[in-house]
């Protein structure tokens, strides 16, 4: 099978780096030929997720818990990092999800691109962010991963002040400024790792094995466990970690802002279950109940914050807050059922809170504004918008039969029995707290639904005429949509592919108490 | 008379000289005679053909040392003052395509200013050619010689815009601050011979480690790091740079903040893991206070700058202080001191003379250094916008672009020593690298997030020298971070190897 050959050894180094070549393509184009911009972007993200079907449909279902398609080379000797890759259960998922998301943001943008226009730069930094989030989850060495981790500072920052809102400068140097705090502490602890394993490697299954033959101390480990919490956290971003979000959310483009929900602060809680956990298990332990308080205060807190915002946007953007918490509370419960949820937190909310933000940049275009008070009779004037906004708010609530609750009720049913060595009073606690933030979450997706939705439409925009969904908008939701609603009634098709992974994850953590 | 000096040269036995070894620096000596003879007899329409002489000849030095490194042989030769290593190989290589780059820099920028132009190529030529023997420098003697070599040319050409006031100031000032300099540093250097009683930097390193510590010792490494600080603008001897490199013409600014610094380093690497290879109970309190004081101080006041040369010339100072980072640490880890800085240095010096050379090429338009002049270039030069871009975030170091490795091997640095003051270290280089993008990321929003101060979206006309100069730094600054031939340039650790300990 010379075919399949080709595709073990190149696959995903291809899927990783075709859009990168389709924007190198792109840089030689003069940026007048606006149309052939498009076309040469939607082709190169259509060649990626082309080689990534073809790469899943190659992919072993019955070995999820083991790497596949690994190339491991060398690459840069000098610091002993290698360019090792590969796909697992826990990657799929959210390579999939990447794969998506992009074409439907390269479709959306289409017609209605945020000023100053300018596609060929908009879409280039679209197609390298595409490549640094692709290449953050096939990454198996520490070093490749930080490289691409960072990749996709740089083009968001740029989305962000040049397409973005009223207060873009200061919200896209606080997202800088507040990732690469993280990622600096991030480093020095893959360092402080690499050295107290020998200094000889900085791939990840061997670190993990490394780690756990060395008699480490815990003091380090938890240090160093400190460390990667903070990078990670910013990420997700963790309750008190999380101010830059709401900025970065309201002022980024729409295509910005879907992006960033949906696969950006997936790179964090990622970090915690693919580096952090299987790493350093003993620290892991030790650092849970944090995980789990702030997980919980962020799930109220955010929720909370989004019965007092004023604009959508910035409701959507808190809300992301408050979910992420649920993810996190799943991760910090260190069972083969909390990290499950927390993968499929991961990927209904990378769904739902995308498809949210995609309805929110419509509305803005038509209203020009985003303030709920002067919203209003959405279902009157563009009835579909309004139907499908209903859709995701009933998803994003946890409404059971759609994906959001296949992330949310698992991670809180998972804290009612944490992993060995963690205090079963203190993550009941949690749960309980946890479930009342569900009502929450009900409470202000509902409001904000019938603020917006219902009634009849403001005197402002009583006569102005509303476009309902457009062709473009219905081409990059519809996949957004059936998804929300497949993984809903079946959500098999993912923890199918995430529970060989997530549960040798877990026996790792529970071996590691009693060893 | 005569008979008496014959006498004394009776017992002077003509040392073995390995032409081979020795030609990178006969190369630039020769063409730096053959420039100030050109000089004399090229009409004055015909000067043109200086630079291009002199980028030549840069060039050429390249040939033989890419000849001994395929040879690959260590040679050493005047009993072991001049040494022709893998790490002075490296070296000299930074400092010619440096000094090429400097020299496509300055080719418009002598030519169309009223400014001598054969002297002008002739002194860089003579500073490079200093910068090449430090290289290969292994003693007190030796690495003076380099140094004043490399530095009289350079207070000359610092100085070298005459009618401008601030011109002046440049040269004055760093003038005076290096002569006084290099005052502390001799009298350090003349210290250790009197322990020593010797100048090979070897024989003064077993010294230093055989005998039991003294006061005078701890004197004079002291003195001679800190003649040395001055060199690679450390705070508090760093008093000079913004100044000077304001009013320097900016190819000179470009120089003194890559290749001069670069000196300073590689005179550092040679005293610190040579001479002082037993005393890191003094050179390490000494170089982490050093090292702190300047990446803090350096970006605390880049944050504050207004003009883009005099922010180019703090984020120097900082980056400097990350280079001096491994060294707070030298006890522990010792030959990879200089691997990190080394790489550190081929990192800084592409990314930097890149930053600078968009800065040329937007003042031939603008006719400012102002940060604000620099509004809306992504919307009216987008390649010059994109490249400042790469070399600003370069600096800062966020991948893929090179500057990431290079703060990485710092931290790789600090952090294999395992010690507290190590990780604390290792803090303050977290919390500067964050504070350092806030200055280069504001560089970057004038460019792609306001529009151009006074309207004039005319295009740049960017002249072929800057854009070859443009074309090598960008390449290097991508490639560095992540392809796998390039980095393995800094890779120098055989250095310490040939080294008796």
């Amino acid at each position: 099978m010379d075919n399949n050959q080709f595709l073990t050894d190149w696959g995903l180094t291809l899927m990783v780096f075709l859009p990168l070549a389709g924007a190198l393509v792109m840089l030689l184009i003069p940026k007048e030929d606006e149309g052939l911009h498009k076309v040469i972007a939607l082709l190169a993200s259509l060649a990626a997720a082309g080689v990534g079907v073809a790469v899943f449909a190659d992919f072993d279902y019955d070995a999820t818990d083991k790497l596949q398609f690994v190339r491991n080379d060398s690459w840069i000797d000098v610091i002993h990092s290698r360019y090792f890759i590969g796909v697992d259960g826990l990657s799929l998922p959210l390579i999939a999800l990447t794969l998506l998301v992009v074409p439907a943001c390269i479709i959306y943008s289409w017609r209605h691109f945020p000023e100053p226009r300018n596609p060929k730069a908009f879409l280039i930094l679209l197609l390298v962010l595409h490549t640094g989030m692709l290449g953050t989850f096939v990454a198996q060495d520490l070093i490749l991963f930080f490289v691409f981790f960072e990749v996709v500072l740089l083009p968001m920052y740029f989305l962000i002040g040049v397409w973005g809102g009223e207060e873009r400068q200061y919200a896209s140097i606080k997202f800088f400024l507040f990732t690469l705090f993280g990622s600096a502490l991030m480093i020095v602890s893959f360092l402080a790792l690499f050295f107290v394993a020998g200094g000889e490697t900085f791939a990840m299954p061997e670190l993990a094995q490394r780690v756990s033959e060395l008699d480490i101390p815990l003091s380090t480990q938890v240090l160093i466990f400190g460390g990667m919490f903070v990078g990670f956290g910013i990420k997700v971003p963790m309750f008190p970690f999380h101010t830059w979000l709401p900025d970065a959310h309201t002022q980024a483009p729409t295509v910005g802002s879907v992006i960033l929900a949906a696969v950006l602060l997936k790179l964090g809680t990622y970090g915690f279950v693919r580096v952090a956990l299987p790493i350093l298990p003993e620290a892991a332990i030790k650092w849970a109940p944090w995980i789990g308080l702030l997980a919980v205060i962020g799930i109220i807190y955010g929720a909370l914050a989004c019965l007092a915002q004023t604009d959508m946007k910035r409701l959507i953007a808190f809300s992301s807050v408050s979910h992420m918490g649920f993810t996190m509370l799943g991760i910090a419960t260190l069972t083969d059922f909390g990290l499950n949820a927390a993968v499929m937190g991961m990927v209904a909310h990378g769904l739902i809170t995308g498809m949210l933000f995609f309805i929110a940049g419509s509305v803005k275009e038509r209203y020009h504004t985003l303030e709920i008070r002067r919203l209003g009779g959405l279902l009157v004037k563009a009835p579909r918008m309004g139907w499908i906004l209903g859709f995701a708010s009933m998803a994003s609530l946890g409404l059971p039969g759609l994906a959001g609750f296949w992330g949310e009720f698992p991670a809180i049913l998972s804290a009612y029995n944490p992993g060995a060595g963690l205090s079963e009073e203190i993550f009941r606690v949690y749960m309980v707290v946890a479930a009342i933030g569900t009502v929450f979450a009900a409470g202000y997706l509902l409001w904000l639904y019938q603020r917006t939705t219902f009634g009849v439409p403001t005197s402002e925009y009583e006569d102005e005429a509303m476009p309902d969904v457009s062709v473009p908008e219905w081409i990059a939701w519809t996949p957004l949509l059936v998804l929300i609603l497949a993984v809903g009634i079946y959500p098999n098709i993912v923890f199918r592919v995430t529970d060989g992974q997530m549960t040798s994850v877990a026996q790792a953590l529970a071996s590691s108490v009693g060893g | 008379m005569l008979a008496l000096i014959a006498q004394a040269a009776d017992g002077f036995a003509q040392p073995e000289v390995d032409w081979h070894a020795l030609a990178p620096d006969l190369v630039v000596l020769g063409t730096l005679v053959v420039l100030l003879v050109a000089d004399l007899f090229l009409p004055e329409d015909r000067k043109g053909l200086l630079p291009s002489l002199a980028g030549l000849g840069l060039l050429g030095a390249l040939i033989p040392i890419l000849s001994l490194t395929i040879d690959g042989t260590d040679r050493t030769m005047f009993g072991g003052a001049y040494a022709v290593d893998n790490f002075a190989l490296v070296l000299k290589a930074l400092f010619l395509v440096a000094g090429y780059v400097v020299v496509l820099q300055s080719t418009n920028y002598v030519a169309e200013g009223d400014y001598a132009e054969g002297e002008y190529y002739f002194l860089l030529l003579s500073s490079i050619l200093g910068m090449t023997v430090i290289a290969s420098a292994r003693d007190l003697i030796s690495i003076f010689v380099a140094l004043e070599l490399l530095s009289i040319p350079a207070y000359l050409l610092a100085g070298w815009r005459k009618g401008s006031l601030q011109g002046n100031e440049a040269g004055a000032k760093y003038y005076l601050m290096g002569v006084f300099a290099t005052a502390v540093l001799l009298y350090g250097m003349s210290l250790l011979y009197g322990v020593a009683g010797s100048t090979l930097l070897v024989d003064i390193g077993a010294a230093l480690t055989a005998r039991e510590s003294l006061p005078v010792v701890t004197l004079a490494i002291v003195f001679c790091v800190a003649g040395f600080a001055f060199k690679v603008s450390a705070v508090p001897f760093h008093t000079w740079a913004p100044d000077t490199y304001e009013g320097a013409p900016t190819p000179i600014t470009a120089f003194l903040s890559v290749s001069s610094k670069a000196a300073g380093f590689v005179a550092l690497i040679e005293l610190v893991l040579l001479a002082f290879p037993g005393r890191s109970d003094v050179v390490e309190p000494f170089m982490w206070v050093l090292a702190v004081l300047t990446m803090t101080i350096g970006n605390v006041v880049a944050l504050r700058q207004t003009n883009v040369v005099r922010m180019l010339a703090y984020s120097g100072i900082s980056q400097a202080g990350f280079m001096l980072a491994p060294f707070a640490v030298v006890g522990e880890i010792g030959g990879s001191v200089q691997q990190s800085i080394v790489t550190y240095l081929l990192i800084y010096a592409a990314m930097n003379l890149g930053a600078f050379t968009v800065v040329m090429a937007v003042a031939r338009k603008t006719g400012s250094g102002e940060i604000k002049s620099f509004g809306g270039l992504f919307e009216y030069a987008p390649t010059l916008a994109v490249l400042m871009t790469v070399f600003l975030f370069a600096l800062a170091g966020i991948p893929p672009l090179a500057g990431w490795l290079a703060k990485f091997v710092a931290f790789q640095a600090v952090v294999e020593a395992d010690t507290t003051w190590g990780y604390v270290l290792a803090g303050f280089m977290a919390v500067n690298s964050v504070i350092s993008l806030a200055y280069y990321a504001n560089v970057a929003r004038e460019m792609w997030m306001n529009p151009p101060p006074d309207g004039d979206r005319a295009p740049v006309r960017v002249p072929v020298s800057l854009s070859a100069a443009l074309a090598i730094t960008a390449v290097v600054t991508l490639a560095f971070g992540v392809t796998r031939w390039a980095t393995s340039l800094g890779d120098v650790a055989d250095f310490v190897a040939t080294v008796p300990l």
